[in-house]
């Protein structure tokens, strides 16, 4: 027993070493490039030592965990939403939930400040504040008989904690849905080898949908095998597609085009039934993420590729092309899902919390599906930093920064000090199967480059680099667009529920008139900001992501809020610093990026000031949409931030009302029962 | 040797058990025995009606 222990302690001292050293590495190595693997250890120590030390400290010392007390899946199992899960089976259910494009997408915009900022980010992000976010809502939640966040902060907050984390969730579903659609438009522009990939998903999935429904109903694993062979073919069949001009001409679409076409689709998508086309899409994208980044993560441990990417680069002053701001506040909205993500607080208190056996599996499924899910953002990051910075700014930059011509975008970015030819892009773009791949803005094309250079150099060599970049492409795109139908779905019930205290009928989600009135409603205010991003001639993801991260980190604050208020009314105050540092952060983050975002005098950044540009600049048939859509985007993020200030400055009056004493300390926790079940189960 | 099999039979079983409910086939499995039905057509039919609505409010993150 003594024995094991020193063991024990041996092993945490080497893990903490070499973590330390690694991170050393990383953060102190300039002269030379980097291998990858530097970041793959640091992030494995981080995580471990975050998982074994800080989430136990918090599990035993706030939280008090109790395997004894019986949770919502056992004392309310039906059989549907409440149910007594395998911890593992959970584990797996709640990844696969909280894993979006966005640990992919974010790290690899925020890569234009180097290497070092986004992985420092996501490691300490991920371990001291989304971590924490994750597993603290969801015990609070599984006490709490599976309550969402909207209930738990209007029950522990008040009503106005309630009305902002149900509008926070609203507004975020409207700008997500629009970046999502915005990425896969940039992804798909110009590109008939990836718009023929995807179309073809549609038929797809409603071959899935009808197979599951007449020939085998409920053999779910086996069709989204049959779908994943038949996707393949489409991304094989997309080649061909591309070298036939008849064919090629048909799915060589513009920008305007694509986001027509997506946000007709989104309404398909909103009012199908579940069975025939979100479901099977579903199943399909969520077979392929699992296997994909698995995939990568496996590439890049055995091919442990060189990161060209300098740890620093010049644009953390803000002048970046990417996107413009500078480090602080940009970097830490920029990278949500990676490091913290508000969005992940709905998910521990949806799903998850109905299936958990154990209070004590609250630890090892919201803390750990966290660090994997950070893990996936370090993947990204490295995914960005392989390529060279030339052509990683090439791809990512807009036309309205680096000049409209191949030649003009390449002496702007090797004027940077990013070296990098028309002739080189132009091999590059041959070699992925495109005509071109400037000004491939959102991120989604530059991931996709620096996978299919991983997966390439592992499997296949450079003469299937194209079929790789295509198969990147398509996951990604399978995986927005899933993001797609499912968010509106999500917003449509949220929009039917409130709409149903004014009108009964409109609340019924199986009434056709309010499913056509609701689903126009939320795809209309999505649409909205897509067209705007892709009518802006920076390139929109200069404008929307920002919008997006603040929105989604707001809604974090909301969360944290809700935590440190429960954890104040269980006389834990002294651990409060736990969940008030991250909270502290994310409101000087958030807040400061707001301010700019609204007020800075530099038009690339400030939203006012680039309608004030505007106006004073040559007038054209498109001027005043631009000035309005600036303005408009000003005006969201000041209701957003006013709103959440109200939040704060309620929690702030309980906090000292409970500490005081002359507020009731009472938590609204379900009452304690024994649990029932004779043993862990898992 | 035998406990190697035993772990890999165990992971394997729980890689399984992770991917049926992801895929909602352990929901359909437990639908039919609660409504002690064969799986048909007209089973799944039942099971979605039933479904969509907590399936399609499924958040799922960015």
């Amino acid at each position: 027993m003594e024995m094991n222990k020193t063991l024990s302690v041996l092993v945490w001292i080497i893990v903490a070493l070499l973590g330390a050293v690694a991170v050393g590495v990383v953060a102190i190595h300039r002269a030379e490039p980097i291998n990858a693997m530097w970041l793959v250890v640091a992030a494995t120590c981080c995580y471990a030592l975050g998982y074994r030390f800080y989430s136990k400290f918090i599990a035993a010392k706030i939280l008090a965990l109790d395997a004894l007390r019986a949770t919502p899946a056992e004392r309310l199992e039906n059989g549907r939403d409440f149910l007594v899960t395998n911890k593992w089976v959970v584990f797996g259910h709640h990844f696969a939930a909280i894993a979006g494009p966005g640990p992919l997408v974010g790290p690899v915009l925020a890569a234009q400040f180097g290497y070092l900022p986004g992985t420092l980010w996501v490691l300490a992000g991920a371990v001291f504040a989304g971590c924490v976010q994750d597993f603290v809502i969801l015990l609070f939640s599984v006490r709490r008989d599976g309550k969402s966040l909207t209930e738990m902060a209007k029950e522990e907050i008040g009503r106005v904690g309630g009305f902002v984390a149900y509008t926070a969730v609203i507004a975020i579903l409207v700008i997500l849905l629009a970046v999502a659609a915005l990425i896969v438009v940039n992804a798909l522009k110009d590109s008939p080898w990836g718009t023929f990939t995807i179309a073809m998903t549609i038929p797809i999935a409603l071959l899935m949908g009808l197979y599951l429904r007449r020939i085998r109903p409920g053999k779910v694993l086996e069709v989204s095998v049959l779908g994943f062979i038949l996707v393949l073919l489409a991304i094989w069949g997309g080649q061909w597609a591309s070298q036939n001009p008849a064919m090629a001409h048909v799915f060589t679409l513009t920008a305007p085009t694509l986001a027509i076409l997506i946000i007709v689709y989104g309404f398909a998508a909103s009012a199908l039934p579940v069975w025939l086309l979100l479901a099977p899409r579903d199943y399909l994208s969520t077979f392929v993420k699992l296997g994909t980044i698995g995939l990568l993560g496996i590439g890049i441990v055995a091919l442990h590729p060189t990161l060209h990417m300098p740890a620093l680069t010049r644009f953390i002053d803000g002048s970046g092309p990417v996107f413009a701001g500078k480090i602080f506040p940009f970097a830490f909205i920029t990278i949500a899902c990676g490091a913290i993500s508000g969005f992940h607080s709905l998910i521990s208190s949806g799903t998850t919390p109905k299936l958990i056996a154990r209070e004590t599996q609250t630890r090892m499924v919201g803390y750990g599906a966290m660090t994997a899910e950070s893990a996936v953002a370090v993947m990204a990051i490295i995914a960005a930093c392989v390529l060279q910075p030339g052509v990683y700014f090439a791809i990512n930059s807009p036309a309205g920064i680096v000049g409209q011509t191949a030649a003009a975008a390449t002496a702007t970015i090797s004027s940077w000090g990013f070296p990098v030819t028309a002739a080189d892009m132009q091999a590059l773009a041959h070699a992925v199967g495109e005509q071109t791949l400037f000004n491939r803005t959102g991120g989604a094309p530059a991931f996709a480059v620096g996978m299919a250079h991983i997966f390439s150099q592992s499997l296949g060599g450079a003469t299937v680099m194209a079929l790789w970049y295509h198969f990147a492409v398509m996951f990604e795109a399978l995986f927005i667009l899933t993001i797609l139908d499912a968010g509106t779905r999500v917003a449509r019930f949220m929009i039917q529920d409130a709409l149903g205290h004014i009108y009964k009928p409109l609340g019924r989600t199986s009434w056709y008139p309010s499913i056509l009135a609701t689903s126009a409603l939320i795809v209309a205010a999505w649409g909205y900001f897509l067209w705007q991003g892709v009518k802006d001639p920076l390139g929109g993801i200069n404008s929307l992501w920002p919008l997006f991260g603040i929105a989604n980190q707001l809604l974090a604050t909301v969360a944290l809020c809700v935590a440190t208020t429960i954890i104040v009314k269980m006389h834990r105050a002294r651990y409060a610093a736990v969940t008030l540092f991250p909270l502290t952060w994310l409101v000087a983050v958030t807040f400061t990026a707001s301010w700019h975002k609204v007020l800075d005098p530099n038009p690339r950044i400030g939203f006012l000031a680039q309608a004030r540009a505007l106006a004073a600049g040559p007038s054209t048939g498109a001027t005043a949409r631009l000035i309005f859509n600036n303005r408009l985007d000003a005006a969201v993020t000041t209701v957003l931030v006013v709103m959440v200030a109200l939040v704060l400055i309620e929690s702030g009056r309980q906090w000292l009302g409970v500490l005081r004493g002359s507020k009731d300390a009472r938590v609204k926790e379900a009452p304690f029962v024994m649990t029932q079940l004779a043993e862990e189960r898992g | 040797m035998s406990r190697l099999v035993k772990s890999a039979r165990i992971l394997l079983a729980t890689l399984l058990a992770t991917l049926r409910e992801i895929f909602d086939e352990a929901a359909y499995a437990r639908f039919l025995d609660r409504t002690h039905m064969p799986s048909s057509q007209a089973a799944y039919a039942a099971f979605w009606r039933e479904r969509e609505s907590a399936h399609a409010r499924r958040p799922k993150c960015c």
